[in-house]
């Protein structure tokens, strides 16, 4: 009786087996940071050339995800990132956690969207810049002018209108703040951001939240990225996109290879793909500035000039600075938060 | 024969009962449910508190360099520990530092130039030291040779060691630990209001003639159904700068202390006043008629009767209320501004920085106040219950046209105000966009545009809400059972009392955390769980099992103690007695107890922020992040459909009672 | 079953139960027979109701054995013993029909359902509450729902019933009413019977023999009329009954207290030994006038013991009066008695008038002193 019971079960199992070879599928876990109704799209274009690779998702915001792969860092769920700020990669490569990969093609990309090791830790997607999103409507009633330089931005007539994401907690706030230390140098950036938090209305948690702040008049300038703000200008948010013209921070979405992934062909097959002309286009509906060159055209509502006007961001030298200049911000700042009344 | 008094009792070992079948099955389950206890509560916050001493320094014995002259000739091999001995140009205290921490190697070089033709050599000294070059990461002894221009560019990484370090740096960053004042501030300041609106409302629902008394205590248990950051959205929109109301205010800006203090207000008020107005209704007649008899005036009465009478009442709600406001984090989240507080830094320490051992540092700091709040609570209660088993003749409220009419109108005003900030929310999630076009449509409630999961959000807290419910109530009333109806093992069974109490002093951001660092760890067999529907449900119930424990402890006392004996003696197995009479007499507590676990599973956000996944998102996780994104009217829909839900869930509940217990409780009735 | 025997049924050999440094039982050694109804009496806290759980299991004494039908059950869990048991509470269950309570240990047990709905039924017309059965406990008196819980105990035939104070909740009238269809049901099933009760006259009327316990040690173990009449303890004999109490000096054969030497019952007493004397308000034998006079119509037992007393407070108690006696010989002391209705009118006792008393010399007991804070009654 007991033998039988087990000759049964070693059948199915078996039978399970086999069954899941037949298919010959193979399942890439991915993390990714990549926004929710994109996704789905670039899910549904992979897989229509890739049936025979399933993608199961982890999808959050760019600290979590972050958060995420750090915490597991000793025992890694993922075998592909996906479309994560490139900051936050490097953070990932510094722990030693990425696979390097020189996936098909990455000649062909613009230099700075390659990670200077050969091989490559990762590749970048496509870029996000930091741009002012300026309620047009709150503007006129307040009778404020609208700026056009981050200089422009501590003027005493923005007192308290103006929201920016805190760099602490979030990645576009950490992009603007190194930039400014980039563009300004170390001393005038933190005299600047000194005038500027004179002005600041609150510091938000995340990097998008001040753009849908001004949308919905809740302040009248938010700091923020620019694809953020086509999208609620799109919504019929009235809005003007002000890129600074003393140039703007930016990060990329970026993919890699996490170390030690089981399925390391699959994961190749996806970062292949990942950076090949397809898969720009594919970027290119929400992305103004794309990791393939020539491939890119203008986006609704955003401004031709961004690539232009990204400045030389020093992504290593951020990465490495990262916990001196927050530790530095949040001594400046955040101690002397109460809000503003 | 009185002389056996003189005799002395044997000595030797005390008489043990053997255990039969049954009580071997009793102390298997008590085993299991403790251990469930110590899984999910006990070695989480241990790991939690041991993560909070894990600190990072730079070891600075552990690199050693070499220099060249302009030829390339290298000198001496020289550790950063000798450099620095000479140098002293990293102070020791700038030597602790966190995860993430780097130190330029060039610190220890002060006539480095990156033009120099000089070259550069680093190793570890042992094979866990690591340095970065660049962005590559290096472990080990081997010798690495650089040039200048590449040497500025490496980094020194921290190791880890045990110790005070992290405390430390909490406490001397101004800005962390401001936070500990403003929580106690803001704690302090909803409290009193808290308790005395609630007050004010259970003394006129208890000593009033007033008319809707129903209605009142309808709408006085909403914000129970609704995520605590709810309130805060719907402050925003009645006064954010964009506000209906904002002129009320009188420029005084919503966010910051005030608006957590109004939206604390809201969510803690149905706890305080479900405590004050139990404390009410025990009060006795006759200490009334006693008073009027002695002519004391209604004034003098209320503030030597009825006050001390509902003094430990008020007590506990004051530590309760305290509490929930301490370690509340979706409100301070939604509306704290730049108000920073305790639970908001836990959050923004893991999550905003990846700093999980500070995070660890904060979180203890904030279960030392919860834990204190919880032992004077129990203190209180016991007193309470003493009172409670006297017997009294319950006060009966005679008309008085006047007082039940202030009464009336205090009452409205309050139910005003609860109603009306579910009204804006539910307002705010039908607007299409606010406020420049107020047109009513439901695209706030495609959630599939947004952040935080879409629609799979929602269900997934249906599933986590009826798995909690069920497995919960079976976990809670069993252990109960357990604690309540065995004989002996009395050592066991007070341990697990004790670990049955203490999730109610544990704050979720805690408890979350603490799953983090107990559950995501390879090394744990457990860790499987980790990423599932099977950890928030386990986290949920340790999160609320406390409330379900007293409730089904309450029942079960009120059980005859002899029923175990009787069924002993008629020789039939305890789970008999316990599926055909316990579970049936109790059945109106154990359906308690499962919509208490189902309401708080689907507004529950703190315990779960942490450990929920893609698959695994959840609604009220999806309000936080949502609002977060800056997508406030699709929050405002989605904790809408969190409140639908459990309104709907309450409704069942009331009718699904009143069905099982006209047909099982028939004996109820004489 | 076998006739009660010389072969005791359940053996209680030298039980002890400690509470930490309390001892609850002490050296408690007892043996029942087959058949028998025995009473545990005793003020509250003298460890009754812990022995009674200790022979049922439910309190595991600290030390000693406890032997049933030659089995040792010392350390047998409840359910491996072999009793049925009804306590104060009734402990009936509130959710079941009174034949699903009295079912309750029938069940599962293998037994046909046709048998089981038989001896329900024998069970209830043996409690006399043949048309109860579809009623829940809760629609039921006092009276009714402790015989459900009686019929519940003894449904399983058990080889004892133990009843923890199952009358203690009722009130007077059902208490007497229900103290006999216990005993009457008791002697028909012949099981063996141990009762916990604090009340003597339950004791005294239901019991084959009544263990009198005071303080974790039993002080008397014998017939309701041996405990009433000859108890072997000062404590007993207060307990139990009314007892007048003197301190006294004894001789050979007589106890001096008040202002007279009296004859009492023979004791192992030296001379001169300071005791306690006792009588029972009842045995004081009222005599009238000229009683002393040989010849006289009243016949004294012990004319030694006759004394001039005044009467003092009377007090109507229905069928006797309790008389308060003071004076003359009695010195400081006073003695309280109890006369029947008849002698009261025959003598024509009234407050304030001479009586002569006789305190029967085998009626006066002598106790060692030092025992008198033992009453509880």
């Amino acid at each position: 009786m007991k033998l039988r019971n087990v000759t049964i079960l070693a059948a199915f199992a078996a039978a399970l087996m086999s069954s899941a070879a037949f298919a010959e599928t193979t399942e890439l876990t991915v993390y990714t940071a990549i926004e929710a109704e994109d996704l789905a799209r670039y899910a549904e274009t992979f897989t229509k050339s890739h049936p025979d690779i399933k993608l199961n998702f982890v999808r959050d915001s760019t600290g979590v995800v972050t958060a995420k792969l750090l915490a597991e860092k000793d025992n890694p769920q993922a075998d592909v990132v996906w479309g994560l700020a490139a900051t936050s990669l490097l953070v990932l490569k510094t722990e030693g956690m990425l696979e390097p990969y020189a996936p098909k093609g990455v000649e062909l990309l613009k230099p700075k969207f390659v990670d200077k090791d050969t091989p490559p830790a990762w590749v970048g997607m496509d870029a996000w810049a930091a741009s002012i999103c300026f309620n047009t409507v709150e503007g006129k009633k307040l009778g404020l002018t609208e700026p056009t330089s981050w200089k422009d931005l501590t003027k005493a007539e923005y007192k308290g209108h103006i929201v920016m994401p805190n760099p602490a907690s979030s990645g576009t706030g950490f992009l603007d703040v190194s930039s400014w230390l980039q563009l300004f140098g170390e001393k005038d950036g933190w005299a600047y951001m000194d005038a500027l938090h004179e002005n600041i209305g609150a510091y938000t948690h995340s990097g998008s939240k001040p753009c849908k702040m001004a949308a919905s008049g809740e302040t009248v300038i938010g700091i923020s990225f620019e694809f953020r703000a086509a999208k609620s200008k799109k919504e019929g948010a009235p809005l003007d996109i002000v890129i600074p013209s003393e140039g703007i921070g930016w990060d990329m979405e970026a993919s890699a290879i996490v170390a030690g992934t089981k399925n390391l062909e699959a994961a190749q097959t996806l970062l292949d793909w990942s950076i090949s002309k397809e898969a720009n286009e594919m970027y290119n509906v929400g992305y103004a500035v794309l990791a393939m060159p020539n491939v890119a055209k203008p986006v609704e509502f955003l401004p031709a000039d961004i690539e232009s006007k990204m400045i030389d961001n020093d992504f290593e030298w951020a990465a490495n600075n990262r916990k001196a200049i927050l530790d530095e911000w949040t001594k400046r700042y955040d101690a002397k938060s109460e809000p503003k009344s | 024969m009185a002389a056996a008094t003189d005799i002395l009792m044997p000595s030797g070992r005390a008489l043990r009962q053997s255990l039969d079948k049954d009580e071997l099955i009793k102390r298997g389950l008590l085993v299991v449910i403790s251990l469930y206890l110590v899984l999910s509560l006990a070695a989480p916050l241990y790991v939690m508190l041991s993560k909070s001493f894990s600190t990072y320094s730079f070891d600075l014995a552990a690199f050693e360099f070499q220099v060249s002259d302009k030829l390339g000739n290298f000198g001496e091999p020289a550790t950063a520990a000798a450099l620095n001995e000479k140098l002293a140009a990293v102070p020791p205290e700038k030597l602790a530092t966190s995860s993430d921490g780097r130190l330029p190697a060039t610190s220890f070089f002060p006539d480095f130039s990156f033009r120099s033709p000089v070259k550069y050599k680093i190793r570890g000294t042992t094979d866990d030291a690591s340095f970065l070059i660049g962005t590559q990461l290096h472990h080990g002894t081997e010798w690495q040779e650089v040039d200048s221009n590449t040497f500025r560019r490496i980094m020194l990484r921290p190791a880890r060691a045990l110790g005070l370090e992290n405390y430390t740096t909490y406490f001397s960053t101004p800005t962390l630990f401001r936070s500990i004042q403003n929580s106690f501030l803001i704690a302090l300041i909803s409290t009193i209001f808290t308790v005395g609106i609630a007050f004010g409302f259970a003394y006129a629902l208890n000593r009033s003639k007033m008319r809707f008394k129903g209605l009142f205590r309808l709408v006085a248990m909403a914000p129970i159904l609704v995520p605590s950051l709810l309130p805060g959205i719907a402050l925003i929109y009645l006064f954010g700068n964009q506000g209906m109301l904002k002129s009320l205010l009188g420029g005084i800006s919503i966010y910051g202390p005030l608006g957590i203090v109004i939206g604390s207000i809201f969510f803690t008020f149905p706890h305080a006043l479900i405590i004050i107005s139990t404390a009410l209704a025990i009060s006795d007649q006759r200490q009334y008629e006693a008073a009027a008899s002695l002519r004391a005036s209604k004034w003098r009465t209320f503030w030597v009767v009825t006050i001390p009478g509902a003094r430990y009442g008020l007590i506990s709600a004051a530590f309760v209320v305290f509490t929930l406001v301490i370690t509340d984090f979706g409100l301070p989240k939604v509306i704290g501004g730049q108000f920073n507080v305790l639970a908001v830094d836990i959050y923004k320490q893991v999550i905003g920085q990846q700093n999980f051992e500070m995070g660890a540092v904060v979180s203890v700091i904030l279960l030392i106040p919860a834990i204190a709040a919880f032992f004077v609570d129990r203190l209180v209660q016991r007193k309470q219950v003493s009172l409670l088993s006297a017997r009294s003749v319950p006060y009966e409220p005679k008309p008085n046209r006047r007082f039940d009419l202030v009464c009336l109108a205090y009452c409205s005003l309050v139910a005003l105000f609860i109603a009306g900030i579910i009204g804006i929310c539910q307002y705010a999630a039908l607007v299409k966009f606010w406020p420049y076009d107020l047109s009513l449509s439901l695209k706030n409630f495609a959630f599939g545009r947004m952040d935080g999961g879409g629609w799979a959000s929602y269900y997934n807290s249906i599933t986590l809400s009826l798995l909690t419910a069920v497995l919960g109530t079976v976990i809670v009333f069993v252990g109960a059972y357990m604690v309540e109806k065995t004989e002996g093992f009395r050592t066991g069974r007070t341990a697990f009392h004790f670990l049955a109490m203490l999730p109610m002093a544990v704050p979720g951001l805690v408890l979350g955390l603490a799953y983090i660092f107990f559950f995501n760890n390879p090394a744990n067999p457990l860790h499987a769980i980790y990423g599932t529907m099977a950890i928030l449900v386990v986290c949920t119930v340790t999160h609320f099992y406390t409330v379900g424990h007293l409730t089904a402890l309450t029942a079960l006392k009120q059980i005859d103690r002899e029923f175990e004996p009787v069924a002993a003696s008629l020789k039939q197995p305890f789970y008999r007695l316990f599926t055909r009479v316990t579970v049936p007499i109790c059945l109106p507590a154990i359906l308690d107890i499962s919509i208490y676990l189902f309401v708080n599973a689907m507004t529950t956000v703190s315990a779960v922020v942490f450990i929920y996944t893609t698959h695994t998102a959840l609604a009220s996780v999806a309000v936080l992040n949502m609002d977060d994104a800056g997508d406030t009217a699709p929050a405002a829909a989605m904790g809408m459909m969190i409140f639908y839900t459990n309104a709907f869930a309450r409704i069942l509940h009331v009718a699904v009672s009143k069905g099982i217990l006209k047909r099982t409780q028939a004996w109820r009735a004489r | 079953m076998t006739a009660a025997g010389n072969t005791a049924y359940l053996q209680i050999e030298h039980l002890w139960k400690a509470f930490g440094e309390f001892h609850a039982l002490k050296d408690i050694s007892l043996d029942i027979k087959e058949g028998e109804f025995i009473c545990f009496l005793g003020p509250s806290g003298c460890g009754k109701t812990t022995l009674l759980r200790a022979v049922a299991g439910l309190d595991l004494q600290t030390r000693g054995v406890v032997r049933q039908g030659g089995r040792d059950i010392s350390t047998l869990p409840p359910s491996k013993r072999d009793y049925g048991i009804v306590f104060q509470s009734y402990a009936l269950f509130p959710n079941l029909t009174i034949e699903r309570n009295i079912a309750f240990g029938l069940e599962n047990t293998k037994r046909p359902r046709v048998e089981i709905d038989a001896r329900v039924k024998e069970l209830l017309a043996l409690v006399g509450l043949p048309d109860q059965a579809k009623k829940y406990p809760a629609q039921l008196s006092g009276g009714q729902q402790q015989r459900i819980a009686l019929a519940r105990a003894i449904a399983t035939s058990p080889g004892l019933l133990l009843l923890d104070e199952p009358l203690s909740a009722l009130d007077a009238k059902v208490r007497v009413h229900l103290r006999h269809e216990i005993k009457g049901l008791q002697r028909k099933l012949g099981v063996t019977t141990i009762m916990v009760t604090h009340d003597q006259e339950e004791a005294l009327s239901l019991a084959d023999r009544i263990v009198v316990m005071n303080h974790g040690v039993i002080e008397q173990v014998g017939s309701p009329t041996e405990i009433y009449r000859h108890p072997r303890t000062l404590f007993v004999a207060d307990f139990i009954g009314e007892t007048n109490k003197f301190d006294a000096t004894v001789a050979a054969a007589s106890v001096s207290f008040g202002a007279k030497a009296f004859r009492c019952a023979p004791h192992s007493f030296a001379n001169g030994d300071a005791v306690v004397a006792a009588i029972r308000p009842e045995d004081i034998i009222p005599h009238g006038p000229g009683s002393r006079s040989p010849g006289a119509p009243d016949v004294v037992k012990s004319p030694e013991n006759l004394i001039d007393v005044t009467v003092g407070e009377m007090e109507f108690l229905g069928s006797f009066w309790r008389t308060r006696l003071r004076g003359g010989e009695l010195g400081d002391e006073e003695l309280i008695a109890d006369f029947s209705v008849n002698a009261t009118r025959r003598l024509g006792l009234a407050e304030g008038g001479a009586l002569t008393v006789e305190l029967p010399a085998d009626r006066l007991l002598v106790f060692p002193q030092g025992e008198r804070h033992g009453g509880g009654h």
